[in-house]
């Protein structure tokens, strides 16, 4: 605070404090906060809005677990209210996808990070970054093109002759949720990985091998620990982001999947119900925010770690 | 077990730039063979070649006699101490040490009880549980040292292990480095760039100078007979003059220099290359009489005491400074500034020795 005032001068500071404070307060904390409270009302007919029947309850909450619906799951069929069952689908599909980006990304970070000729990786993650300059929207029906029946993929595994018949991709339940999720999301993995390997000294990769490790020991004992920190920061990314992905869900989405953030959305859009589309995000965002610090305290990661 | 080493015409080219010229040097089963020379001279580059995290553009290496060439650092008996060390900090200090034993499938119990065994080799008993950023660096050395040792190499390779610490603790580690290397009869294979640590250290030394070795021979042959200017100007100080060569007879040779004529050594393979004469410090003998050869009028102009000797500056009639080191024996007359003297050297403590082999 004292540098700010210095370098910058009493009006410039305060300028710029009032402007963070703007941001925080006006676009962040006050339309959340709104949210907050109207989730705790029901949902009525403008005339009766500050009515006595507006008054604070957790009903809006209650409302996943109604309606129950027989799914099987992996073999198990049981009764599961439907919005329990999606919201269990997202967590588990979002983490399905967390560890598909995982797997991608750790190859390719150790790649970037230890074994590429320092002078050729400017390019590699130019290229990398290139499909981040187009939209969110078109990626995902890029591919909604290759996925599709008629569309390359099947053409080319056709051609390769590993299948026989084409794949009906987007209609395999979660399969193009997760390829669009995995795609969307995977530099959000691959980033901080590769700056955690990146800082991780050579001599200890080679001291290792010196001792007699093979690859993977090396990269069991050595190069994962030492990463830790950069896959904890980039699944929690990965994680929230694919759980609380909108438009993938919706262009990539079959018949039969349903993405949690889309129950809010009809909640929003086709219920018009905002009070109850503002629980389920709150609940969806508290659940997330739990599951991902269980997860955290399963693999002894701490918090501080991931913010460095 | 100890295993010998021998480069054969070894290279090593990093592009166009050659880091190790035509290398030959055969090391012998638990010898301390110290590489010496200037930050930049390949030193580790012969390291990594001897460990296999570079492989010789030209040569063979052999070690116990077998050709390692494309064999993996795991699978060379070698152990490499890094510069920086390299330990493991997100493991104890006892799984740092037994890391190459888990490696191998050594069973816990074993792996902990050898790590204790080899803390107590580097007189290190009761770190096993403390991690690597508790340790001094005196400490972290030692446990580099014994990581390296448990997994039994025939040959150890250290890449100037003691640069990072204060000098009393270097000095201290020498010894312990040479007690270890005494106790196990491994084969030292040591790289610095101080000349005391490599003289004081080595059972042999290897001189390089860009790529090349100069000279390969026991500590005290490098210092009173280098085979040119370089390694006797890496190893200690000297008086040079340039000059021009005379008539050669017997080892013996005439130099005629801007400070007049004197005779020198001068060695079969230095005739007929350009010399220069160097004389060490020591061997520059102050006198009030001017003797019958190799001696010049000079005035004192510096006399500085550095306890063990007294170092004193003189300068010739042409401007020349020359160093002259008196032993302070107790009585040694130390003399006095702007007194008038004669410096003198004794033929077969002078050498006519040509500039360092490096490439044309
Ligand atoms: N990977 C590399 N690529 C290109 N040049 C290299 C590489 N490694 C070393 N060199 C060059 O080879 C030469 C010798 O390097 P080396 O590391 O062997 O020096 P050194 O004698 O160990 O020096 P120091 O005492 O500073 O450690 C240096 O000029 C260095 O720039
Ligand atoms: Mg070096």
């Amino acid at each position: 605070m004292q540098d700010l005032l210095r370098r910058y001068g009493f009006g410039l500071t305060l300028a710029m404090c009032l402007l963070v404070a703007f941001w925080l307060v006006m676009l962040v904390i006050v339309p959340n906060i709104t949210l907050f409270e109207q989730s705790f009302r029901p949902y009525l007919p403008v005339t009766e809005v500050g009515g006595p029947k507006d008054v604070y309850s957790f009903n809006n909450y209650m409302k996943v677990f109604d309606g129950d619906v027989e799914r099987s799951f992996l073999g198990f069929t049981f009764h599961i209210p439907v919005h329990v069952y999606t919201f269990g689908l997202t967590i588990f599909y979002s983490m399905v996808t967390t560890v598909i980006c995982f797997v991608m990304a750790y190859p390719l970070a150790y790649f970037m990070a230890k074994i590429v000729n320092p002078k050729s990786l400017p390019t590699l993650i130019l290229l990398l970054f290139i499909p981040l300059w187009v939209s969110e929207v078109l990626r995902a029906f890029a591919w909604w093109i290759i996925l599709a029946f008629k569309g390359p993929l099947n053409a080319l595994l056709l051609g390769v002759g590993l299948i026989e018949d084409p794949i009906r991709w987007t209609n395999m339940g979660y399969t193009g949720v997760v390829v669009g999720l995995v795609y969307t999301y995977v530099l959000f993995m691959l980033f901080p990985i590769y700056n955690a390997i990146q800082s991780l000294d050579t001599n200890q990769i080679e001291a290792a091998e010196d001792l007699g490790a093979p690859w993977w020991k090396i990269h069991w004992r050595i190069v994962l620990p030492h990463s830790k920190p950069g896959i904890a920061s980039g699944s929690v990314m990965v994680f929230m982001l694919s759980a609380g992905s909108l438009l993938v869900p919706s262009i990539l989405g079959s018949t039969t999947s349903q993405w949690f953030t889309q129950t809010i959305d009809q909640w929003f859009k086709d219920a018009l119900d905002w009070n109850t589309a503002s629980a389920y995000a709150f609940l969806l965002l508290l659940l997330c925010t739990v599951f991902v610090t269980v997860a955290m305290w399963l693999f002894k990661v701490k918090l501080s770690d991931i913010a460095k | 077990m100890s295993a010998g080493i021998d480069l054969e015409n070894v290279c090593c080219d990093f592009g166009t730039f050659r880091a190790v010229d035509n290398a030959n040097v055969s090391i012998r089963p638990g010898e301390f063979f110290s590489f010496l020379g200037p930050s930049g001279c390949g030193k580790t580059t012969i390291l990594r070649m001897v460990s296999g995290f570079i492989e010789p553009t030209q040569g063979v290496i052999r070690i116990g006699g077998e050709d390692v060439r494309g064999k993996r650092p795991n699978q060379r008996p070698t152990a490499l101490i890094f510069q920086n060390l390299a330990l493991f900090p997100l493991m104890p200090i006892w799984e740092n040490i037994s890391f190459g034993l888990e490696v191998r499938g050594v069973d816990k119990a074993t792996r902990r009880k050898k790590a204790e065994d080899l803390l107590k080799l580097v007189d290190l008993p009761g770190a096993a549980d403390k991690m690597v950023s508790q340790l001094s660096g005196g400490q972290k050395q030692r446990v580099a040292i014994a990581r390296a040792l448990a997994v039994e190499p025939q040959v150890m390779l250290l890449d100037e292990p003691l640069s990072a610490l204060d000098l009393k603790l270097r000095q201290h580690m020498r010894a312990e480095l040479r007690a270890i290397q005494k106790r196990t009869g491994v084969t030292f294979i040591y790289i610095t760039h101080d000349q005391g640590e490599a003289l004081a250290m080595s059972d042999r030394v290897g001189v390089m100078s860009q790529g090349r070795i100069q000279q390969i021979a026991d500590p005290r042959e490098i210092y009173n007979n280098p085979v040119n200017g370089f390694v006797a100007g890496f190893v200690g100080e000297n008086n040079v003059f340039e000059g021009t060569l005379g008539t050669v007879a017997g080892g013996m040779a005439g130099f005629d220099t801007a400070e007049g004529p004197f005779r020198a050594r001068i060695s079969a393979e230095a005739a007929g290359k350009p010399v220069k004469l160097y004389v060490r410090p020591e061997h520059t003998l102050l006198s009030a009489t001017p003797g019958h050869e190799n001696s010049l009028p000079v005035t004192v102009t510096e006399v500085s005491f550095e306890g063990a000797f007294i170092s004193v500056h003189a300068q010739t009639e042409k401007g020349k400074i020359l160093v002259a080191e008196i032993r302070n024996d107790g009585q040694a007359t130390v003399p006095a500034m702007g007194a008038k003297l004669y410096a003198l050297f004794a033929p077969d403590r002078a050498a006519l020795l040509p500039d360092a082999n490096v490439r044309a």
